[in-house]
């Protein structure tokens, strides 16, 4: 009941398999660094878990819910989706105020208005934009914007949060807030976290556990100190240790 | 200039035409055009096909159409619609929904990549996603409302046909300017189209300054 | 309808006139044509110039009539004439503004103002064709018992019975609104539709209005609708044509020649036969002689 599964997930693009997953499971309230040479199919298996991309075959179980992947429609596949947030590694933002970017995932779940005001405020004060509510989010900067971003997706508490390389393109103070809102949510709402990084230093410093995906596969899932200090595989000794050229 | 009650009578049912078309083919073309560009299916390359075709349909054509269907002799004859201003509405509606659907699915288009991820993973319903999309494509599809009404609101052939110019009933600014014309008023069908004309202009121009406000809206 | 503004623009005229003048840039005005005796002066410039334009009404063109009588005419004297088929209110027009070479048309009232306004010279009688008042197959005004086109259409106007009115200014048009007038009535009200386009059209309008309408017999007969003839052979129902050289032309001595041959003997005889063929009877009598 209180995890997310994946169970035999297959992404194949003409005949080229993308990812490969038989079996995972995330705890509730944990935080998951997912680290991997590019076109190791993390972005995939993120986008897959949010119900962006059908894989050919696999279920899901979420939260208690059991979903079969391959057929779930986006309307039938609404509910879970709804329990779901997403920052990408670059945010688009919608042409209207930063209030109303924030306040777009509580009007689609029909939230009355002073709801609305409340939660939009609070996600604001996490992020420390409040100054910039009625500013149109086109004007934001990429730092102010990836912490918009955020800001939309916590809003309506998830039970998971899926971050793709989001501090990917931030400066180093930017980078310091965005950590400190996740770790916050997550101690705070028990939110599960996933977050793809190619920052090393920084999944130790936030992950509780770390997976390593290499050609579609996973190849490591550890405690993120063992992950680090003892990896198993020689894959990720050296990724690791930078001798592996991606 | 001073307009007598008969001219002021054409160039209101040509607004009332018009505008009840344009009004009809956004009904129907936003969400036509929306669905067509958000999603994919079977068959979807060939209906896309058609209704670039249909954006340029020759209005004689859909005008000796509307008048088959809708004469006394015709499957629709019963309803007893032909040279009345419905009639004309039908019509336009055939002209202008394609070049609303059109458009608008353009417009959708260039805009889906980017935010149709985004607003699925905020939790949008099909339909919500529909609407957001749509509003972030605004622009382009006022471009296409605009390209809709300059097209209806000059259109003479399919009006001519299934409308009939009867006087007081049917008579609209281009089929009055025709018949200026035939009986030697050239200029009475001169200034008809100077109306016409600036109808045209100041409709464009409110289209235009609603563009520009947003662009500039986005520089900031 | 008749759009009337109370002033009127000069800039607009102007550009009318630029745009009249362009299209035939031969043309002058006929303020400013020196006065041509009754007779033709061949010009010297016209030996090149073989084309004239002769300007009509559709019913001669829609007729088939002018297809079977100018080719005759073309290979006989080499001239190509042009065909302008309009309304007889703006054939006039065109006549009036140097336009055209020579006018066809059937709207005796008006050719008589165009020549004493010093428009035109020879002015010709050609032939005759019928008018009809036509009706719905179940005449529910009893026009077939009617004596005249005049008691025919007090009885439409009596019985409120659906009339289609071309309202074209064209000749039919005026020949329509002419008895309308003998007859002292002013023809108002939703069941009178003013269609404002060709006799063609107003026949289609009429059928599926079930109307009655007053239609020439050429383009009555070349349409097959439910219509049939409820009233004929009055009097003023005949529907004379007149030819017309217009004084400004250029081209004098072409118009002429086309003149003569509509009024000449192989002129005359081509127009006698014409339709007999396809509708069993002549469409166009002729009776060519100068006013």
């Amino acid at each position: 009941m209180n995890r997310l599964e994946l169970q035999n997930i297959a992404v194949t693009y003409d005949e080229r398999t993308i990812l490969d997953v038989d079996h995972i499971s995330f705890e509730r309230g944990k935080m998951y660094g997912i680290v991997g040479p590019s076109g190791a199919g993390k972005s995939t298996l993120l986008r897959v878990i949010n119900l962006l991309e059908k894989p050919r075959q696999g279920s899901m179980g979420f939260f208690g819910t059991q979903v079969e992947l391959s057929s779930l429609t986006h309307a039938s596949g609404l509910s879970i989706q709804r329990q779901m947030g997403y920052v990408a590694q670059k945010p688009s933002m919608f042409h209207a105020s930063v209030f109303d970017n924030v306040a777009l995932g509580l009007r689609y779940r029909k939230l009355d208005r002073s709801q609305i005001q409340a939660l939009v405020h609070e996600a604001l004060q996490y992020v420390e934009l409040s100054h910039l509510a009625n500013q149109r989010a086109n004007t934001l900067s990429g730092g102010e914007a990836q912490r918009i971003a955020l800001a939309r997706a916590l809003v309506y508490e998830p039970a998971l949060l899926l971050l793709d390389e989001p501090t990917a393109s931030l400066d180093p103070s930017n980078i310091k807030i965005f950590e400190r809102v996740i770790q916050m949510i997550n101690l705070k709402k028990k939110t599960t976290i996933l977050m793809i990084t190619h920052n090393l230093p920084q999944a130790r410093r936030l992950a509780d556990v770390c997976l390593f995906l290499f050609h579609g596969r996973i190849v490591e899932y550890s405690e993120t100190d063992t992950f680090f200090s003892r990896p198993a595989c020689h894959e990720l000794q050296d990724f690791v240790s930078g001798r592996m050229i991606c | 200039m001073m307009f007598t009650p008969d001219v002021w009578e054409v160039i209101w049912l040509s607004l009332q035409v018009t505008t009840t078309s344009v009004l009809i083919g956004i009904l129907i073309g936003i969400p036509a055009g929306a669905f067509l560009g958000l999603y994919s299916f079977s068959g979807k390359r060939l209906i896309v096909i058609l209704i670039y075709t249909c954006m340029g349909l020759p209005p004689v054509l859909v005008g000796v159409v509307v008048y088959l269907l809708l004469s006394r002799y015709g499957p629709l004859g019963s309803l007893d619609l032909l040279f009345s201003a419905e009639a004309m509405i039908i019509a336009q509606v055939i002209l202008v929904t394609p070049i609303i659907t059109g458009l608008t699915m353009a417009a959708v288009q260039a805009k889906e990549n980017a935010y149709w991820e985004t607003a699925k993973s905020l939790g949008a319903s099909p339909f919500q996603l529909m609407v957001t999309i749509i509003k972030e494509a605004r622009g382009g599809i006022w471009s296409g409302i605009a390209a809709a009404y300059g097209r209806a609101i000059s259109e003479v052939g399919a009006v001519m046909l299934v409308g009939g110019n009867i006087e007081h009933h049917t008579r609209v600014m281009t089929t009055a300017i025709i018949l200026e014309t035939r009986t030697g008023n050239f200029s009475g069908g001169l200034q008809m189209g100077f109306v016409l004309l600036s109808i045209s202009f100041l409709f464009n121009s409110f289209m235009m300054v609603g563009m520009l406000n947003q662009m500039k809206a986005r520089k900031r | 309808m008749k759009i009337r503004f109370s002033l009127i623009y000069p800039f607009f005229l102007a550009l009318v006139l630029m745009l009249l003048s362009a299209c035939s840039p031969q043309s002058s005005q006929p303020g400013s044509a020196t006065p041509t005796p009754e007779s033709t002066t061949p010009a010297t410039a016209s030996k090149e110039a073989k084309e004239i334009v002769l300007a009509t009404t559709t019913s001669t063109q829609d007729s088939g009539l002018l297809d079977s009588l100018l080719p005759v005419f073309e290979q006989k004297t080499g001239i190509k004439v042009k065909v302008v088929a309009v309304g007889t209110g703006q054939a006039i027009k065109l006549g009036e503004d140097g336009n055209t070479d020579v006018l066809l048309v059937h709207a005796r009232k008006s050719e008589d103002e165009f020549m004493e306004k010093g428009f035109g010279i020879n002015a010709y009688d050609v032939m005759y064709n019928q008018f009809y008042i036509v009706g719905p197959s179940d005449d529910p005004a009893g026009l077939k018992q009617a004596k005249t086109a005049k008691e025919a259409m007090e009885k439409i106007a009596a019985n409120k019975s659906s009339f289609v009115s071309r309202g074209d200014d064209s000749g039919t048009d005026k020949k329509e609104k002419s008895i309308w007038k003998e007859a002292g009535i002013t023809p108002e009200g939703s069941w009178y539709l003013s269609s404002g386009q060709g006799m063609g059209e107003t026949l289609q309008m009429a059928d599926e209005k079930k109307a009655y309408t007053l239609t020439d017999e050429a383009t009555f007969l070349s349409r097959k609708l439910g219509l049939q003839i409820v009233m004929q052979g009055d009097k003023s129902l005949l529907n004379p044509y007149g030819i017309i050289q217009v004084k400004s032309s250029s081209k004098q001595e072409e118009g002429m020649q086309l003149i003569q041959f509509f009024t000449g003997e192989e002129g005359q005889k081509l127009i006698g036969e014409f339709g007999q063929a396809t509708y069993g009877k002549g469409l166009f009598v002729p009776d060519a002689k100068k006013r």
